[in-house]
């Protein structure tokens, strides 16, 4: 039961919760106050002045952001004293505003020009001269334009509070104060493009997007991001068949409102090296050609050949729909040699609660313990890692890692550099033991790193021993967690894409090739494996980027990348969604459940289903709750892992370079300047001592 | 006019040592053990007895001020009473004279204003560039540890107080008392919003009292002696004594300690010598420090000088920097460089002070000469009141106020301007 409190405003009367703020009272009552400086989730500034209101026995206009409520308060949002207020305001905040809007990114999206529209003078009373603000370096993804900041102080708040790379600050006094990075470099943080977002004026813009289009000629379709496994949800902005921009879009238990700087910024990607024709390799050499003979000379390959010898792996960023396809056309092939796991991931594919972020990311709130083993969460998912930064603000969250030197934006105790210290853990020895059992709600995170070794079952079991040990999973918890790097990987694993009976993993397919035990393997976007080990094989590459895989097929079917197509990804917490086709695929290149089919009906075993909605519908008649979007069936707890020997080697995280992970990445510009300037080692300067 | 046996700051000039023997001579630290002994309520009710106004230049009461504080805390929680030192008011110096001649006083007042309000310690904070007084300060904070007046069980009292001082670094919003609890914490100085006050959340998200140099100064003084002496002198509601620092053009510029009412043409005239050329030569007063709104000359003939006389003439007691100008005074260019300097000390952190503060100066300067139209003069108050209560502290109102008291008096000499740079342009056009 919350305490409420009654209040008057602009005549109505209402009961709210008493914690809300004045502002958000008068939200609640359908007064719309003007602000620039509060946003809900940061903390407040009351600086920008622009919700000030009437609060009738109060001597002046209060900030309504940052008031209190109380029983009784009469209030007025848009009385004389209250338009004044707001008047004033925003008088101040344009007088050494530049007024550039037909020049300005913003324009179109700009909340000065909403609000200078509905709270304004509509004339300009300032006949001084305007101030002028040098511009910044924030690096290769944020463009400044600093004279026309208001000084609201949201990209100073989100850089310290969410992001946890306090680079931002305010620099100078009164008009001549600014915000700046205090040292002249980039900020070097995972979530900054979040700041162009919270900029209420044109001050921070994009750069890669830098006078590009204008708001109102992008096509909106909202989606679901791919370029790791948390599957942020997105806004994807295209203009004719080009994809403009990313955009986050509003969901609570993934993404907040905020998405990574891979997610925004590698869109760029999605035009470069595209495969937008199919290719044969001949003499060598490929060379382009038409469908008809690339599909005709994938079927002759496949035709009456022994399933034994055939192969497929998937890729990272492959839906579920084509992986459904696929591997109803490996059964038909007789083929019982596929994996999802290109890193050699060693989870048990019977038991679903192995690969699931069993918690929810929400659910991270929740927990009052956590031990990270061998994974980088701020790289390899980097909103998880803003969600444990959140629930480390609240206080009472101690995490150590057991894994490589980590710096996640808060504390960290380094237990350990392998898999040595898991048995000491798990034997409740060490200071972190004592947390953990002391801990309700204790959380455990595999990493990638950790599973994908050959000892990586025995790690999995060694994990599961210590969230056994500790309670980590009890009545309506489960702190039992993997933090999978791959948006394909949770889909694979509940769809099975894994060996059949008596099938080889991707390291026995790899083995098959160079034994020649395999002769053909079919790469669905998998560019991430030995492509040396395919030497002898027949490689038929079913995929969208000019890629590793590509190189090494020696036929290629183009297919579309994930703003292409309708499809359904099932992120790390084992939730599906549905991503929307923002634009058509390039070129000749054609969705990958179409290739699938049209190959199978070549083979005469046609796949049993003629569209894209009889697909979707076949595969969740298989796999039921793929049906249910958004809703995350939860994991029964059994045994898995098979206890064992442990090498001695310390964890290493699969994200290298936290700006090229996949095929998109590593295609766009963008991506490859923010790895020369944050992800390379610095340039000497001989001042280093 | 003040009795010598009514004075409280008897050092004021440094004739004689500011150290403990000297001090202990003069009456500090009398008995101070014995006025802890009756009690923290007791102190806090004395000082409301005694009607003592906050000398800060907001005039709280400061019985009630004190009172704020909480009776009882969280096992573990201490309680800061901040000091403010950081005088920075153009006009003022009446703090630094207490810090460097009689800086015992304030070194006592810190006890007892502290253990009144169950403080664990005071911090004073002193403008960086207050050297000679930090040193002398820190002296006499040295000798009173020594002598085992503050520190664990101080004065004998059972009640363990310590006292830290705190140099600035110069910056005039370090004076707002959150702006100056956040640069103690060694934050940059922008004061914060309120609610919370400090007395809930203050200094480390501690309850705080911040208070004035003068009026911790006072506080042993007004316990020994006793409330009824105190709201003797003066008007009720405007008791007690007060340092006033005479500047600008007269004959004998100086800090006097005065009982408070005094009329203002007697402070003037008996102890700064009289207005240069003589009161028929003055042309206004700003009575208060900077901050606050200047009276003319027929204003000053009557007014007395207290807080409730001068807000009745729209102006107010300020800091009680009594800031005389002559007839041979530049007015309009006189509060132009006021606007200037909170231009210049306007920290930057809420919209109407950082950007009003420029606009202001910026209108003030063409007024020097008169390049603006008679509407730009209304224009101009209404930026004053557009920027006047609209700020998260009172920077804003201090930059407002002496523009409003220059167009309330002076309209006429800034309307003159106005035509007289139009006839020249009009003749130079010609």
């Amino acid at each position: 039961m919350v305490d409420t409190v009654k209040l008057t405003i602009d005549g109505r009367e209402i009961e709210v919760d008493k914690r809300l703020t004045l502002l958000q009272a008068c939200e609640l009552a359908g007064a719309e106050v003007p602000r620039f400086c509060f946003h809900d989730r940061l903390s407040i500034a009351g600086n920008c002045r622009m919700c000030l209101v009437e609060v009738e026995k109060a001597p002046k206009p209060v900030a309504s952001c940052a008031q209190p409520i109380a029983d009784g308060m009469v209030v007025h949002t848009r009385g004389p004293v209250a338009a004044k207020a707001q008047k004033g305001a925003m008088e101040f905040l344009l007088i050494n505003h530049p007024l550039d809007c037909p020049i300005c990114d913003q324009g179109g999206e700009c909340d000065l020009q909403d609000q200078a529209m509905g709270y304004g003078k509509g004339i300009s009373r300032y006949d001084e001269m305007k101030r002028s603000v040098q511009e910044k370096d924030f690096g290769p993804l944020i463009k400044t334009f600093m004279t026309r900041c208001i000084h609201c102080t949201r990209c100073v708040r989100f850089m310290e509070e969410i992001a946890g790379v306090p680079e931002l600050g305010m620099t100078g006094r009164g008009e001549d104060s600014e915000i700046t990075t205090y040292v002249e470099r980039g900020i070097d943080s995972e979530m900054s493009g979040n700041i162009i977002d919270l900029c209420p004026v044109g001050a921070l813009t994009s750069k890669p997007y830098a006078f590009i289009a204008r708001p109102w000629e992008l096509r909106k379709t909202e989606s679901v991001d791919v370029m790791d496994a948390v599957g942020s949800n997105i806004r994807i902005d295209a203009r004719g068949r080009e994809v403009l921009r990313v955009l986050p879009r509003l969901h609570e238990d993934v993404n907040e409102e905020w998405i990574a700087d891979k997610t925004r910024f590698a869109v760029d990607g999605l035009i470069r090296r595209r495969l937008d024709t199919p290719w044969i390799k001949q003499d060598g050499k490929l060379a382009k050609a038409s469908w008809q003979d690339a599909i005709g000379a994938v079927a002759a390959r496949l035709q009456d050949r022994d399933g034994d010898r055939i192969a497929a792996i998937a890729g990272d960023l492959v839906d579920c729909e084509t992986l459904y396809a696929a591997k109803m056309l490996m059964a038909n092939l007789g083929s019982p040699h596929l994996d999802c796991r290109q890193d050699g991931m060693a989870i048990d594919p019977a038991v679903r609660a192995s690969w699931l972020f069993n918690t929810t990311i929400a659910g991270i709130e929740e927990a009052d313990a956590c031990l990270l083993i061998g994974c980088d969460p701020r790289h390899e998912a980097a909103l998880v890692n803003t969600r444990l930064r959140k629930r480390w603000r609240r206080g009472g969250f101690k995490v150590a890692s057991i894994g490589p030197a980590l710096d996640l934006t808060f504390p960290v105790t380094n237990l350990g550099a392998g898999p040595e210290s898991l048995p000491h853990l798990a034997q409740g020895q060490g200071g972190f033991a004592e947390i953990l059992q002391a801990a309700q709600r204790p959380m455990v995170i595999v990493g990638a790193g950790a599973l994908s070794r050959i000892d990586g079952a025995a790690v999995l079991a060694a994990a599961r021993a210590i969230a056994d040990r500790f309670g980590a999973v009890a009545d309506g918890w489960n702190g039992f967690n993997v933090l999978h790097t791959a948006a394909s990987r949770v889909g694979a694993l509940d769809l099975g894409f894994v060996p059949g009976p008596g099938g080889r993993n991707t390291s026995g397919i790899l083995d098959g090739a160079r034994s020649g035990a395999i002769d053909t393997v079919i790469l669905l976007g998998a560019d991430e494996i030995d492509m040396a080990a395919l030497k002898g094989a027949f490689v038929i590459y079913i995929g969208h980027h000019g890629d590793a895989g590509a190189a090494a097929a020696d036929i290629i079917l183009p297919a579309a990348a994930y703003t292409e197509k309708d499809a359904t990804y099932v992120n790390l917490e084992g939730r599906p969604q549905h991503a929307s086709r923002a634009v058509f695929p390039p070129g000749e290149a054609r969705e990958d459940w179409a290739i699938l089919r049209a190959l199978s009906g070549l083979l005469g075993q046609p796949l049993p289903f003629d569209s894209h909605g009889e697909l979707r519908e076949a595969m969740q008649k298989a796999v039921p709750h793929l049906a249910a979007f958004d809703e995350i069936m939860p994991a029964s707890w059994e045994d898995f892992g098979v206890a064992g020997a442990m090498a001695d080697t310390a964890f290493a995280s699969p994200v290298a370079d936290y700006y090229r992970t996949c095929a998109i990445s590593r295609a766009s510009v963008t991506m490859e300047r923010c790895s020369a300037a944050f992800a390379m080692p610095p340039a000497a300067t001989g001042t280093e001592g | 006019m003040l009795q010598d046996k009514d004075r409280i700051f008897t050092n004021l000039y440094g004739f004689e040592s500011p150290l403990l023997d000297a001090a202990r001579a003069r009456g500090d630290w009398d008995g101070t053990r014995g006025i802890l002994e009756k009690g923290p309520e007791w102190i806090v009710d004395e000082a409301k007895k005694s009607e003592l106004r906050g000398r800060g230049g907001a005039g709280f009461p400061s019985g009630l001020k004190w009172s704020f504080m909480p009776k009882q805390r969280p096992e573990g929680q201490p309680a800061f009473l901040v000091v403010n030192a950081d005088e920075s008011e153009p006009g003022t110096c009446k703090d630094r004279e207490i810090m460097r001649h009689d800086p015992h006083k304030l070194v006592e007042g810190c006890l007892i204003v502290g253990f009144a309000m169950r403080a664990t310690a005071a911090y004073i904070y002193i403008r960086g560039e207050f050297y000679a007084e930090a040193v002398a300060l820190q002296r006499a904070i040295d000798e009173a540890y020594d002598a085992g007046l503050i520190g664990r069980n101080a004065a004998g009292s059972g009640y363990d107080f310590d006292v830290y001082l705190h140099r600035g670094a110069g910056a005039y919003i370090c004076g707002e008392e959150t702006a100056l609890l956040e640069s103690l914490e060694g934050k940059k100085g922008q004061p914060r919003l309120k609610p919370p006050f400090p007395a809930a959340a203050g200094l480390y998200g501690c309850p705080t009292t911040v208070t004035n140099v003068e009026t911790v100064a006072v506080a042993p003084t007004i316990m020994r002696r006793g409330a009824e002496w105190f709201a003797s002198l003066g008007r009720p509601k405007n008791t007690g004594t007060k340092i006033f620092c005479i500047s600008g053009h007269v004959n004998k510029p100086c800090n006097v300690e005065e009982e408070m009412g005094i009329p203002l043409r007697e402070l003037i005239d008996r102890h700064a010598g009289g207005v240069r050329g003589g009161w028929d030569n003055l042309l206004a007063v700003i009575p208060g420090g900077s901050s606050v709104p200047c009276i003319p000359k027929p204003t000053c003939e009557e007014v007395l000088m207290d807080f409730d006389s001068l807000r009745e003439v729209k102006s107010g007691l300020g800091t009680a920097a009594v800031i005389v100008m002559d007839k041979s005074t530049d007015i309009v260019r006189a509060i132009w460089r006021l606007s200037k300097f909170y231009k210049h000390e306007s920290c930057g952190q809420c919209t109407p002070c950082r950007e009003g503060t420029g606009w202001m100066m910026r209108m003030m300067g063409r007024m020097i000469e008169g390049r603006a139209t008679i509407a730009e003069i209304d224009m101009l108050l209404e930026v004053t009141t557009q920027v006047e209560g609209h700020t998260i502290c009172a920077l804003g109102d201090a930059a407002a106020w002496p523009i409003q008291g220059l167009i309330r008096h002076f309209r006429p000499e800034m309307e003159r301007r106005i035509h007289g740079y139009r006839g020249s342009s009009a003749v130079a056009a010609d």
